[in-house]
């Protein structure tokens, strides 16, 4: 019995490199794929709310052209919202739930009892709410397409910059809802469902900041999604492309993301100080 | 001439060292100013009744709480603030936490191996499946493995990184008989052969008497009796540890003791 314990000596690879760092990464991308891999309601999940958003606002879209002539000369428009939206909420959602998964498991001891750090937890997150995004949005983008000749990729550099600020702040606000489960535990995880609806008022998915009353516009404006969406109003009713908006919404991002894994770091160490990493489960 | 020696070998510093270790939560001290080293290679039980603070110790042992006052080293690290320097050289079982569900014992096993840096997986996982039985169940879903079978996998999850400190939180609750003494068996196997240190929270007397060399005996947060369990049986008077620990669970440590 035992046996490998004595042929397996120097079993462990050196743990402080950054090879080690990716390898730990590594584990829980695979950790969280072989859940998406195992069951196909949930791939189907992942796909069914972006579908039903698509369709929806695409055949609202279809009929406001026939009569209305902003809706006629700005196609594309509502169907391009909604999928810009929804790559802010799929990642969003993809980041927290990967995390939540931990806790339903009964996993979490185990992951912070192991050599992995939180920043490579954080990271491997971000790597599977990409994943899960790519799952959900390609095949409602060419549905898109099928159904309402709306190519998302004829957006060109413009959509890369769209995703990027998008995903950017999907990943700042799941830093700090899966930090907030992390302190709170379980009691706190509608919090993880529910914060990324805030923004869809606030940042002007479907309508100009102009619409807004004055008093709520500095608040739009201090969100970079915001900015997305006023840059995909401009390409598409007007073609232009705004750079500077991009710009700005990079900027706001890397402060928000940073805040962000501020914030999970905080709640980390106070949940290690009031046990609560101890307690959790389903 | 020969070179003056400039430095001593410094001595390793024992596998755990706890001192003052105090954690309170809100007013109540769950545990309250315990001090205690461990040798290497030993394997010490931490006995008390619920809320003793075993639970609390080990969980600061961890690094997963941090404690209020003192410290607690592993390997001469505080595990408040470094405790990432010495995560790869412990491991974790315990029943009341799990592995996630949906994947399959191998799949768990490689995701372990892959977070503990674990050079050869593949052959670590068949060496490891050969030795704790677990070859015909590498490809089930975990979640669909009877308690027992689920045992060995936490177990085998526990030692896939050849852990030199183990921590093992009640790790035969709910087992039976038969499968409980398996587990007592691999475990002192493995102590055996790799001279690793345990730190074992039970409420099974029986398996305390026959894997531990020493009894760390909590109360309320404090240590109430620290020794290797046939002299704490001899102290108290009693036939076993179950009775010794019935006796001060219910009369308290210094009344429960019996004159010789």
């Amino acid at each position: 019995m035992i046996r490998s314990v004595e042929t397996h000596a120097g079993h462990l690879r050196e743990q402080t490199t950054i090879a080690a760092s990716a390898g730990r990464i590594w584990g829980m991308v695979l950790r969280y794929w072989y859940v998406i891999r195992s069951s196909w309601p949930r791939t189907a999940e992942l796909i069914y709310w972006p579908l039903v958003q698509m369709l929806m606002w695409g055949f609202l879209q279809s009929y406001l052209a026939q009569t209305t002539s902003l809706a006629a000369r700005a196609a594309g428009l509502f169907i391009g919202a909604v999928l810009l939206w929804d790559i802010l909420v799929r990642s969003q959602l993809g980041f927290a739930v990967a995390f939540l998964e931990e806790i339903w498991s009964r996993n979490l001891g185990h992951l912070m009892m192991s050599p992995l750090r939180p920043s490579e937890l954080v990271a491997a997150l971000m790597v599977v709410s990409l994943i899960k995004l790519m799952v959900a949005m390609i095949p409602v983008a060419v549905l898109a397409y099928c159904f309402f000749g709306f190519n998302v990729l004829s957006l060109g550099f413009a959509f890369a910059a769209f995703f990027a600020n998008l995903i950017i702040m999907s990943w700042s606000l799941g830093l700090v809802s899966t930090g907030v489960v992390l302190r709170w535990g379980l009691g706190a995880e509608s919090f993880a469902w529910l914060i990324v609806f805030v923004l869809l008022p606030l940042c002007c998915v479907y309508y100009p900041v102009a619409v807004l009353p004055a008093w709520l516009q500095p608040l739009a404006l201090a969100l970079p999604p915001t900015y997305v969406f006023e840059g995909l109003r401009a390409i598409v009713e007007r073609g232009a492309w705004v750079s500077d908006l991009m710009l700005r919404a990079l900027a706001l991002n890397m402060v928000y993301f940073s805040l962000g894994f501020v914030a999970f770091r905080y709640f980390l160490q106070s949940a290690r100080i009031h046990g609560t990493l101890v307690q959790m489960g389903e | 001439m020969q070179k003056p020696t400039t430095c001593a070998t410094r001595p390793l510093p024992p596998p755990v060292e706890v001192r003052a270790l105090r954690k309170l939560y809100r007013d109540v001290a769950a545990v309250d100013g315990i001090t205690f080293a461990l040798q290497k290679g030993s394997i010490t039980a931490l006995l008390g009744g619920n809320g003793a603070g075993k639970t609390t110790t080990i969980s600061m042992l961890m690094g997963l709480v941090v404690p209020t006052e003192g410290e607690a080293r592993v390997f001469g690290i505080d595990m408040a603030r470094e405790r990432h320097k010495v995560l790869h050289r412990m491991n974790f079982e315990s029943p009341y936490v799990d592995v996630p569900m949906r994947l399959t014992v191998r799949q768990n096993l490689e995701v372990f191996a892959r977070l503990y840096g674990v050079r050869d997986i593949k052959g670590s996982i068949a060496a490891m499946a050969e030795e704790l039985r677990l070859s015909e169940l590498l490809e089930r879903p975990y979640g669909k493995l009877s308690a027992g079978q689920k045992t060995r996998v936490s177990l085998a999850k526990a030692l896939l990184n050849k852990p030199e400190l183990l921590l093992l939180d009640e790790p035969t609750a709910s087992l039976d008989p038969d499968t409980a003494d398996w587990v007592r068996s691999v475990l002192a196997a493995y102590c055996q052969h790799r001279a690793a240190t345990v730190v074992l929270a039970s409420h099974n007397m029986a398996e305390v008497e026959r894997l531990a060399d020493r009894v760390i005996m909590l109360e309320k947060g404090r240590v109430i009796a620290d020794e290797p369990p046939p002299e704490l049986i001899q102290r108290f008077g009693r036939a076993n540890l179950e009775e010794v620990f019935l006796a001060i669970a219910r009369r308290g440590g210094e009344s429960a003791e019996r004159a010789p």
